[in-house]
């Protein structure tokens, strides 16, 4: 059960926050009012009345609309005829009103302050103006309650505060906005009213002057600590030398542009971007998983350019996928078996073909009980155990071997705080061993609290590296294109609303 | 904190599993058919296969059709003669495929030999040797996510190497028998390499290929068997010499029955993928790659080396079930090799639920089928085609394991969410 008896009271002209973890069933619940899927007991009322919706189209007719967490968008069509999508003005003889829409297109962006060109293809906008798209979609159909499911994972900093106005705008408007979030600071930025939900449950509510900390332990149910707690790093040899590698995609785009980047043993660099600036291709790249067109990667001296991913790992590179389940782990495989999927063709796990299940037994339960790996038994189907669970048996996994060097795509996407606290300290424990550490992440916060080093990559270059310690908006604007002193000049000049929160706190 | 310690056991039930991204159609359909099936469900799929055929046979019988015209008058006499039918029938294909009774008693006094006695089960192996054999090659490559659609031709190339190895060249024996039983092997494998080879190169789908190579096989053996090395002297028909007796499979019970060494080889074919799947870290690397290839990539494993060996040993099975065939049996090659065998194998795999002894299982139900059919139709009105109804209804409900499900209200299955989703959808 993903919901048990949630109770939830919209008030109209009010941003109500919903805040639980990963997991916590804020996206399950959002599914029932916005008709995706149907409770099983209870009911939903809008303006007092008893509603049954069998599917999303009612749920728009009962002015609910929906900015999913991924874009429901076409990507090759123009704004204005994405925005009609499903709802075409059309005139005689079925004619798009293509006019009428740019009309009314132009009007909601003036009215909330969402500039957005209509007739833009959306493929060729960045991922804060199709968000926009996105609400003014919804907004088009007449939507008096907006449900913004996690509207923030994929924004930088700055969108972040377009996004806080826009909803401002909205809600003085008169119109009503469920807020889906894990982050705790957004919420205290925009919140009227907050409701935390913990295991498909209301724990309770909050008002926007709660305490960070008080936020985040009624989010997990007990005292959480928000803070990674890591010494200073000790670098020490280089492991990691990247030199003017290229990479580009299948359609022959150049992905990833003379990238050169040094990593030393115990430091953790960070390569922070937002989703789809190469970051990807990058990592494929060093695991031998994708050909690079120019340049080489060296791991301790030794060139690994053009090897095959087995000869990458064995050369002690040890690698977390950013999608555990696609590339990560095979869903049908127990435990015990994904704990070993780089290693079974090894001693002890072989003897010559023959697989030795008792080594494997042996290797999963120290496993389990080191990495506190939750699950009903090694032998059950690594697809039934939660998100942070399958992550850490990945790490695990990883961590397990000799490494000189660890990369970590995206290491806690869709990880409760919990299992977040744990992976996040098994970084800083390798890195201390002396592992050269590279985090992928689109997710500030989680830069921020790792890195020593931080690479900012966008358009598939480096647009520079910061010491750690740089502030929020200085690596976000980097992240938008900006160069190193024009982003730090500018941080300085404009901070955003959350950075100026994040100093306000103690 | 002490909390999360306390709490251990009841975390694991109530943290929600991380929704699994829908796999691609064909794989989908390998899931549900493979992994969705629970051994109840397959076990009631056949009874229902069963009773349908046994209303189909009935409804067929003049018999009953004259008796069905006058049903509202005396519906008695049409109920007890669809029962008679279909009773008489099956009781037909039992007494074909396993025991029949009346040479039990002959034997008892004295008067029939203990080969009669055997014969119909003799008779049951036989047909399902090669069934098994094919049927593991398709159960292999489907573990390992490959649908070998293309065992058909894989047993004419075993059959055309084996054959040939067995009348066309002379060997001392057991020499000879072990030569023509690998170049059946190598005849097929090599035909599965071809397969694999395009997957891992250039991505062709191995259900197109496999089915054009199907063609290419079979003409190929139109051809060779109309060569003066194939043919057999003073024939005009597309029949090849007969294999002498160092190459053929011994007989394993006396001349008297058809049972042959060829049932051994399928034992210990099964047995052979059996530890490999279960016990060997190739095996481990196959049924990963068969699960999801983009993690087994990401873990080192070479999918393209996989896609190789698993169809050149799948095409080296599909190879070994024609050569039991030509080298137990017939002892010659005919046309009758490119028959429907490659397709039953298919149908033997999803029974057996692609396991190694699962299939051997189905392997003989429907040897026990195929046997008993022939008895089925000589001694009653019924047709064997009957036999193949019901096969083919087996397939459907095996296919279909939420229609089972459904007709006898059973809750979910081995396929867990999925099928759970699914029977609550029949239910209402």
């Amino acid at each position: 059960m993903a919901n048990d008896h949630i109770d939830l009271i919209v008030e109209p002209g009010q941003i109500h926050a919903l805040l639980g973890e990963n997991g916590a069933g804020k996206s399950t619940l959002m599914n029932v009012l916005y008709g995706l899927s149907e409770p099983d007991d209870g009911e939903i009322l809008v303006d007092g009345k008893a509603v049954c919706f069998r599917g999303p189209g009612d749920a728009i007719k009962a002015g609910i609309g929906m900015v999913h967490q991924h874009f429901m968008l076409v990507p090759v069509f123009t704004v204005a005829e994405n925005v009609v999508l499903g709802d075409e003005r059309v005139r005689r003889l079925g004619w798009l009103d293509r006019r009428r829409i740019r009309r009314e297109v132009a009007e909601l962006s003036e009215r909330y302050g969402m500039p957005v060109d209509p007739d833009a293809v959306v493929e060729d906008l960045p991922v804060g103006v199709q968000q926009r798209v996105e609400i003014i979609k919804a907004l088009l159909r007449d939507a008096e309650v907006l449900i913004l499911d996690e509207p923030t994972a994929v924004l930088i900093p700055q969108e972040i505060d377009e996004l806080i106005k826009v909803m401002r705008a909205l809600r003085e408007s008169g119109k009503s906005i469920v807020f889906i979030t894990h982050k705790l600071k957004e919420v205290k930025a925009v919140a009227d009213t907050i409701t935390v939900i913990r295991r498909g449950q209301v724990v309770g509510s909050a008002d926007p002057g709660t305490s960070e900390a008080e936020l985040a332990s009624m989010m997990v149910g007990r005292n959480v600590v928000l803070q990674v707690d890591k010494a200073p790093a000790r670098p020490g040899a280089q492991v990691l030398r990247i030199v003017g590698l290229s990479v580009d995609s299948e359609l022959g785009h150049r992905v990833v542009d003379q990238v050169s980047l040094d990593v030393q043993a115990g430091e953790i660099l960070a390569v922070a971007g937002v989703q789809g600036n190469g970051q990807n291709e990058l990592v494929e790249a060093l695991l031998g998983l994708r050909r690079p067109v120019a340049g080489s990667v060296t791991v301790d001296g030794r060139d690994i350019t053009g090897a095959t991913p087995k000869q990458v790992l064995r050369a002690g590179v040890g690698y977390v996928p950013e999608d555990r389940q696609h590339d990560g782990l095979v869903a049908e495989f127990s435990v015990a078996e994904n704990l070993v999927l780089d290693q079974y063709d090894t001693a002890p796990f072989a003897a010559g073909v023959s697989l030795q299940r008792q080594a494997l037994r042996a290797n999963a339960q120290q496993q389990v009980s080191e990495f506190d790996i939750r699950t009903s038994s090694i032998d059950s189907p690594v697809g039934t155990l939660s998100g942070g669970n399958q992550q850490k048996v990945v790490v695990a996994r990883e961590l397990a071997r000799s490494l000189k060097l660890m990369i970590v795509s995206q290491p806690t996407r869709g990880v409760d705080v919990g299992s977040t606290e744990a992976i996040h300290r098994r970084i800083v424990q390798a890195r201390d061993n002396g592992v050269a550490v590279v985090i992928v992440s689109s997710e500030l916060d989680e830069v921020i609290a790792l890195a020593d080093r931080i690479a900012v990559m966008c358009g598939g270059r480096i647009v520079g590296v910061l010491p750690a310690g740089a502030s929020r908006d200085e690596i976000g604007l980097m992240m938008a294109g900006v160069a190193e002193e024009q982003a730090r000049a500018e941080s300085v000049a404009h901070p955003t609303e959350i950075s100026r929160l994040e100093e306000g706190a103690p | 904190m002490s909390e999360t310690s306390t709490s251990d056991d009841s975390t694991v039930e109530v943290e929600p599993a991380d929704p699994v991204r829908p796999p691609g159609f064909g794989r989908a359909v390998l899931d549900g058919i493979v992994r969705g099936n629970s051994v109840v469900v397959t076990f009631l799929a056949i009874v229902i296969a069963l009773v349908l055929g046994g209303l189909l046979i009935a409804f067929s019988d003049s018999d009953v059709q004259s008796k069905l015209g006058y049903f509202f008058a005396a519906p008695g006499d049409a109920l007890g003669a669809i029962w008679h039918s279909a009773w008489s029938a099956y009781v037909a294909l039992f007494e074909g495929s396993i025991v029949d009774p009346s040479f039990i008693r002959d034997y008892a006094s004295g008067q029939g030999s203990l080969s009669q006695v055997f014969y119909p089960i003799s008779e049951t192996i036989v047909q399902a040797t090669p069934l098994i054999l094919a049927g593991l090659s398709v159960s292999f490559a489907f573990r390992a996510g490959l649908f070998n659609i293309g065992a058909q031709g894989q047993i004419i190339m075993g059959a055309i190497l084996a054959g040939y190895l067995g009348f066309g060249v002379h060997m001392p024996i057991v020499i000879h028998l072990i030569v023509a039983l690998l170049g059946g092997f190598i005849g097929g494998a090599v035909w599965g390499v071809i397969v694999g080879w395009l997957k891992a190169r250039t991505g062709a789908h191995e259900v197109i290929t496999t089915i054009m190579l199907n063609y290419v096989a079979g003409y190929l053996l139109l051809y060779v068997l109309q060569k003066s090395v194939f043919q057999r002297p003073g024939r005009s028909d597309s029949v090849s010499r007969f294999v002498p007796g160092n190459a053929r499979l011994p007989l394993l019970a006396g001349t008297g029955l058809r049972l042959h060494a060829g049932i051994i080889v399928a034992l210990l074919a099964a047995l052979a993928c059996a530890w490999l799947f279960n016990r060997s870290t190739l095996g481990f690397e196959f049924k990963a790659v068969g699960a999801n290839p983009e993690a087994a990539r990401t873990a080192g494993m070479s999918v393209g080396r996989t896609y190789i060996l698993v169809m050149l040993i799948a095409g080296g099975l599909a190879g070994l079930a024609s050569t039991a065939q030509v080298l137990g049996t017939d002892y010659y090659l005919s046309t009758g090799v490119n028959s429907e065998l490659g397709f039953n194998a298919i149908t033997v795999a999803l029974l057996g639920r692609a396991k190694p002894w699962g299939t051997v299982l189905a392997g003989l139900l429907f040897g026990a089928l195929q046997a008993g059919g022939t008895v089925m139709s000589a001694q009653t009105s019924t047709p064997i085609d009957v036999v193949t109804v019901i096969q083919a209804l087996i397939v459907v409900f095996i296919a279909a394991p939420a229609l089972v499900r459904a007709m006898f209200r059973l809750r979910g299955g081995a396929g867990g969410e999925e099928g759970q989703s699914l029977s609550k959808g029949w239910n209402g």
